[in-house]
């Protein structure tokens, strides 16, 4: 074994005369770690083992979508009706994730170490949620691209594989809606609490507990109430904005879609803008006071 | 170039609660002692000086920029160490200093070789890489310090510093401070409500009580100037009092003591020539040299 030769110097503290970056760059770095920890990467690997069964999932569903097309020729699951079907699965998703991102921050009182930072108070919720968003449709999108590739290389010609990326576009936007409602919801509960169970408690509740409203305004005898239904929960409002906008890619024969929108589509696409825009600024909001503690 | 700069700062909280008042006060670059009791208004000064709070009247000014108006400037040069616990459990302290500098605006390379430089100047080496959730309070407040210093800041601002730590610990976190003041060129605030701690390693001192400034001043002329003699003498004190004070020396009482200013070693002839002139039997005749927190334990008794 060779003799250890070197010597370690102590030289000291350095001053750092290099470049600091912008508000753009931590933006950026801010926003990778969060999506990084919305998969557990970068965290112990308990924190991981959620995330990736869910993944696990929906890419088995699928692989299991695509292989059962290509022996028996039909479609039977479109690649917006990927999204509908796979909702509970991004609901415990979201409320895994979001209280990861913002609840634990705020748990462990890092904040302050945030916000003493050149970091305005806005950019922290703001990365955040675009955090969870890009990994919410990252979790619907890459399944269906799995499904178009498994499309593309059993179709014949050219053309078809034209007329299935046509289909997968809306799809990927179709996930797109249901990664933005979702998130802004989800992580404005989150941060209302430090505490991760009641956040993900919390999360469920809003989502779920919804429900039995719309079920409740489906069998009231009047038309309008029933139309105007799916509005009350955000799954079943995002579901009508679906509708509204492709519903022959979503309703199928193998799959009606239960919600009958009548002429309401405009107002469920206005009702799903306005919760957005309502969590996003309650969501600052909530951010304005904690960075001043 | 003056390192904080108040004027007339005033700041009243939305409840109506005055929390720092007409605070005026200039430090220097060096280490800062802001001393004062719990709700004195320190953590208050902390948050305008970041700029997380907005001046209710007054200036402020920090390495010659305004926090409210250039934040971000201010925040880039500025490192804050919190007095709570502020550190994610499951995190390791590498990541997390090395997260935290890329936050304050460093490139992810040199965010990490400095959060590793910054981890081996407070004393962490291979420890860094485990989760913080395991580390003992003293570990804790020195990852506490690092994550302060990564993006090498121009002034440090520390709460209570030596909060929780047994005695070994404090005075290992102080001279660490102390060596930050000293050899890394970096200016230092040091809050505490323990004057003895700061006054240790202090350039220079300001107190505060109730919002408002107590005192401000080098630490070299507030103890130089409490140089003091006491004179007891068995009987006759009074007669030792008027006399003193008919040569000119400012004479104070404490109890059945005489305290004389000690200007030169004049004064002790001084004392002892009119002692024995009024021929009064001398109990004792000492020096003493007052440590800060007496004189700013007379100022507050004549305060109230």
């Amino acid at each position: 074994m060779p003799e250890p030769t070197g010597v370690i110097h102590d030289i000291g503290y350095q001053r750092y005369t290099g470049p600091r970056l912008g508000r753009r760059h931590v933006f950026g770095a801010l926003y990778l770690h969060g999506v990084r920890t919305a998969f557990g990467l970068g965290r112990s690997a308990k924190a991981k083992i959620f995330p990736w069964l869910v993944v696990g999932i929906v890419l088995l569903v699928a692989a299991a979508v695509t292989a059962i097309r290509s022996q028996i020729g039909e479609v039977i699951m479109t690649y917006a009706q990927f999204a509908d079907a796979m909702s509970w699965l991004v609901i415990f998703f979201v409320a895994v994730a979001a209280p990861e991102l913002v609840s634990r921050d705020m748990r462990s009182g890092v904040l302050p170490l945030y916000f003493s930072r050149p970091l305005p108070h806005a950019d922290y919720p703001l990365a955040k949620l675009l955090a969870l968003a890009t990994a919410l449709f990252l979790l619907l999108g890459a399944p269906q691209l799995l499904m178009f590739l498994g499309g593309a290389f059993t179709a014949d010609g050219m053309g078809a594989v034209w007329d299935e990326l046509l289909d997968l576009l809306p799809g990927l936007l179709y996930a797109g809606l249901w990664a933005v409602v979702f998130s802004s919801v989800g992580l404005l509960i989150a941060s209302l609490t430090g505490k991760r169970a009641f956040a993900a408690g919390g999360i469920v509740a809003v989502f779920l507990m919804t429900t039995p409203i719309v079920g409740i305004l489906t069998v009231l005898p009047s038309q309008t109430a029933n139309q105007l239904a799916g509005i009350a929960s955000p799954p079943t409002l995002v579901q009508g904005v679906g509708l509204w906008t492709m519903r022959d890619l979503l309703v199928t024969e193998a799959n009606t879609a239960d919600l009958d929108l009548g002429p309401f589509g405009p107002v469920y696409a206005l009702a799903a803008v306005a919760l957005v825009a309502g969590c996003v600024a309650l969501l600052l909001a909530r951010y304005k006071k904690v960075a001043a503690r | 170039m003056t390192l904080i700069a108040t004027e007339s700062l005033t700041k009243v909280y939305g409840g109506g609660v005055t929390a720092l008042s007409d605070l005026t006060v200039a430090v220097e670059p060096g280490i800062v002692g802001l001393v004062g009791a719990n709700g004195a208004g320190k953590s208050t000064l902390i948050k305008l000086l970041l700029g997380l709070l907005t001046p209710t009247r007054g200036r402020i000014q920090v390495l010659g920029l305004d926090p409210t108006a250039d934040t971000a400037a201010v925040r880039a040069r500025v490192g804050y160490m919190p007095e709570h616990d502020c550190l994610p459990p499951d995190l390791s302290a590498a990541e997390l200093v090395t997260h935290l500098g890329r936050i304050s605006g460093l490139p992810r390379t040199v965010a990490r070789e400095r959060a590793s430089e910054a981890l081996r100047h407070v004393g962490l080496h291979e420890e860094r890489h485990r989760p913080v959730g395991g580390y003992s309070t003293g570990m804790k407040q020195r990852v506490k310090l690092a994550q302060a210093l990564v993006h090498d800041p121009d002034l440090l601002l520390l709460d209570e510093p030596t909060n929780g730590l047994d005695p070994a610990g404090r005075d290992a976190m102080l001279a660490l401070v102390q060596r930050i003041g000293t050899e890394f060129g970096i200016s230092v605030l040091v809050c505490s409500h323990l004057l003895g701690e700061v006054e240790r390693i202090c350039d220079t001192l300001v107190a505060i009580e109730g919002g408002r400034l107590l005192r401000a001043d080098h630490i070299a002329a507030m103890t130089s100037a409490t140089d003091v003699l006491a004179v007891e003498v068995s009987e006759g004190t009074e007669a030792l009092a008027t006399r003193l004070a008919a040569l000119d020396l400012p004479v104070g009482r404490e109890g059945r003591l005489l305290l004389v200013p000690l200007a030169d070693q004049g004064t002790y002839d001084l004392i002892l020539g009119a002692v024995a002139e009024l021929d009064l039997p001398l109990h004792r005749l000492d020096q003493r040299r007052h440590r800060v927190a007496e004189l700013f334990a007379r100022r507050e008794h004549s305060h109230a």
